[in-house]
């Protein structure tokens, strides 16, 4: 069923693929081939590879059971947040909450998981900051 | 001659302090990098790459650094295969079957010295493949015009597809991604956007880098989360007791042929596209089990099996480079992480490298030597050291996997949008390898599709719209020919091969 879904899907990105390709405007000068054809190979390409997927799946894979694709989403939200709290926030805290987080989801103890958040944040601004001098995210407190 | 004289000046290049110091760096990382399951050589390499674009080395030393790591990923992997039976990464999977088995008889230490020294020698004559097969090649690249480079693409997308995927369809939609993917941005030629939706930040395309770091290296956090309080990827290597760490003569000497024949195999493997490392170690194991394995004591600890993936394996990581280096088409996936490099920084590999570039070419060759060396020596008498490391659990690891990720990819742009795109690949990356679609032609899509398209347009120019000349040249013919055969090949006789192939849980995209 699920490799029936990628196929369905991959029809349905084919189609849009090639519809957005036949949208492209032309611009006034252009080589023989122009901007529009090769992504239509491509679209033509992945329709034909999804059609042949949609007709002869292969056998099922393993899913996890839904608590483990809510854990999968909720660590999707996390490295989000994480991406717009950045800037804002500043990279040691933002990534010691993120790591803490992760951390925490794969297995260690709430405490444990947030010492071991603020030694990789730490961590990482040492090595890669004050050793290497890369430049990192700056929060309101410089850090 | 003329390449000896090349090479020394290449040693000349990889002997400055700097250089040195980071081919030391790049085995160390790169044998804990290996080392760690869960860690491997595609996702080690993609993670170091932005920063070390973002710390501004120059090309010669950033690729020194990366390959050291490619190379030392290579030896790394055979250490949790030994001692855990956790493959260190993909192409050590063929260590374990007589790797562990070997530990558990208390031969740890003799069977981690042994396969060190199989990796020394398959390495070091694959270095020495790639030096005089390389410029070889330069000089029949040379003679390529767009139709035969468009040809060449496709080549390298279909042996990708036939021979290292079990579907051909699913290899053929993941390049498919991978090249509709490349399309978004401003078109080259004529400077119309195509597929940016009116956003701007997708005007400029989607940066490989960004994608290669989410598929690689995020996913593989996702796949730890999925898989978190389970049996796999958790072992316990204190109890191991290592034993001597020198092999006994009488070993070598029975492995010697093996080691031959395996780097042989190894470095064929890994010179044609499609099949990289893991394919090399898996040929010279099932080879050599065909041939010398007569008493039946392969899988139950047999020295030569321990020695002929390894061989088969480090062989194969430097047959891999020839045709990164003198075609621009990369084989397998840490080679094709490896093009994001060059091309982040501007070079073309391809035949023109070894003309404009020399210098990064050949300090690049010679830094292999060095660093296999150093690799030999981290590798046998301070394997100890790296043991510890494999206490490490996943669960303080793989955070910290992710965070320098992060790191990475905002060290480049600076901008949320990049790390929203990284996210969004890491979870495609999850779900396409759940599917089994191999991610390595996305990659490669990703990486070669403008140019792939800037050579069809450009044979389309030279012959004013004929589409008949792609097919023109017998050098194009050929490149199709195999082409065509390379990808329908495994499907009409490589049904029993690939059944034979171990099925494992993580994707089997050659290293």
């Amino acid at each position: 069923m699920s490799d029936r879904i990628l196929g369905g899907m991959g029809l349905l990105l084919a189609a849009f693929f090639i519809w957005q390709a036949t949208l492209i405007k032309e611009s006034f000068i252009s080589d023989p081939v122009g901007p529009k054809t090769f992504p239509i190979i491509i679209g033509l390409l992945v329709g034909i590879s999804s059609l042949v997927i949609l007709l002869k799946p292969d056998e099922e894979p393993e899913w996890p059971d839904f608590r483990r694709l809510f854990e999968v989403g909720m660590t999707v939200a996390v490295m989000v947040a994480y991406a717009y709290a950045l800037p804002s926030a500043g990279f040691v805290v933002s990534t010691a909450v993120a790591a803490s987080f992760l951390s925490w989801r794969l297995g260690t103890p709430p405490l444990q998981a947030v010492i071991a958040g603020l030694v990789i944040a730490v961590g990482i601004y040492v090595v890669f900051h004050l050793i290497l001098g890369l430049s990192l995210a700056r929060g309101p407190w410089g850090f | 001659m003329d390449t000896l004289y090349a090479l020394a000046h290449g040693f000349s290049i990889a002997l400055t302090f700097q250089n040195l110091g980071l081919a030391l760096i790049g085995c160390f990382l790169g044998t804990i990098i290996g080392a760690l399951p869960g860690l491997g050589p595609s996702n080690g390499v993609a993670i170091l790459i932005p920063l070390a674009f973002t710390l501004g080395l120059p090309a010669a030393p950033a690729l020194i650094l990366l390959t050291s790591v490619y190379y030392g990923a290579m030896y790394g992997g055979r250490i949790s295969s030994i001692l855990l039976n956790i493959p260190g990464d993909e192409p050590a999977l063929m260590t374990t079957l007589d790797g562990y088995p070997m530990a558990k008889k208390g031969m740890a230490g003799e069977a981690l010295a042994l396969s060190g020294i199989a990796s020394f020698v398959g390495a070091f004559f694959a270095t020495w493949g790639l030096v005089f097969l390389a410029p070889q090649l330069v000089k029949v690249a040379l003679l390529f015009g767009p139709a035969e480079y468009f040809a060449l693409f496709a080549l390298a997308f279909a042996t990708l597809g036939g021979i290292a995927s079990k579907n051909q369809a699913k290899a053929a939609l993941a390049a498919g991604l991978g090249l509709g993917i490349a399309m978004i941005g401003v078109d080259g030629q004529t400077g119309v956007p195509r597929f940016s939706f009116g956003e701007v930040h997708l005007y400029d395309g989607i940066d490989f880098l960004v994608a290669i770091v989410g598929l690689f290296a995020l996913s593989e956090v996702f796949i730890f989360l999925e898989h978190r309080g389970t049996t796999k990827a958790t072992g316990d290597a204190s109890s191991v007791k290592l034993g001597r760490l020198t092999p006994p003569l009488s070993m070598l000497k029975q492995t010697t042929p093996t080691m031959a024949r395996s780097t042989v195999l190894g470095f064929i493997a890994g010179v044609l596209p499609g099949a990289g490392a893991s394919l090399g170690s898996f040929i010279a194991y099932s080879v050599e089990k065909r041939l010398v394995d007569k008493n039946k004591t392969f899988g139950t600890g047999d020295p030569r099996g321990v020695a002929a993936p390894e061989a088969g394996n480090n062989a194969a990581a430097g047959g891999a480079l020839v045709p990164m280096l003198a075609l621009g088409v990369p084989g397998s996936g840490t080679t094709a992480v490896l093009l994001a490099m060059l091309l982040a920084l501007n070079i073309t590999p391809g035949p023109l490298l070894f003309t404009n570039n020399p210098d990064v070419v050949w300090g690049l060759i010679a830094a292999l030597f060095i660093g296999n060396v150093m690799l030999l020596i981290m590798n046998i008498p301070m394997v100890s050291l790296f043991v510890r490391v494999l206490l490490v659990p996943p669960r303080y690891l793989m955070p910290a996997v992710a965070m320098i990720s992060f790191v990475g990819i905002y060290g480049i742009s600076g901008s949320t949008f990049d790390l929203m795109v990284m996210v969004f690949f890491g979870v495609l990356g999850w779900l396409l390898r759940k599917l089994e679609v191999p991610l390595v032609p996305v990659i490669l899509g990703v990486l070669l599709g403008n140019q792939m398209e800037a050579n069809m347009r450009r044979a389309m120019t030279i012959s004013d719209g004929d589409w008949s000349a792609l097919f023109a040249s017998p050098l194009s013919i050929g490149l199709w020919l195999f082409a065509f055969f390379g990808f329908i090949m495994p499907i009409v006789a490589g049904r029993f091969f690939r059944t034979k192939y171990p099925r494992t849980d993580s994707e089997l995209d050659p290293d």
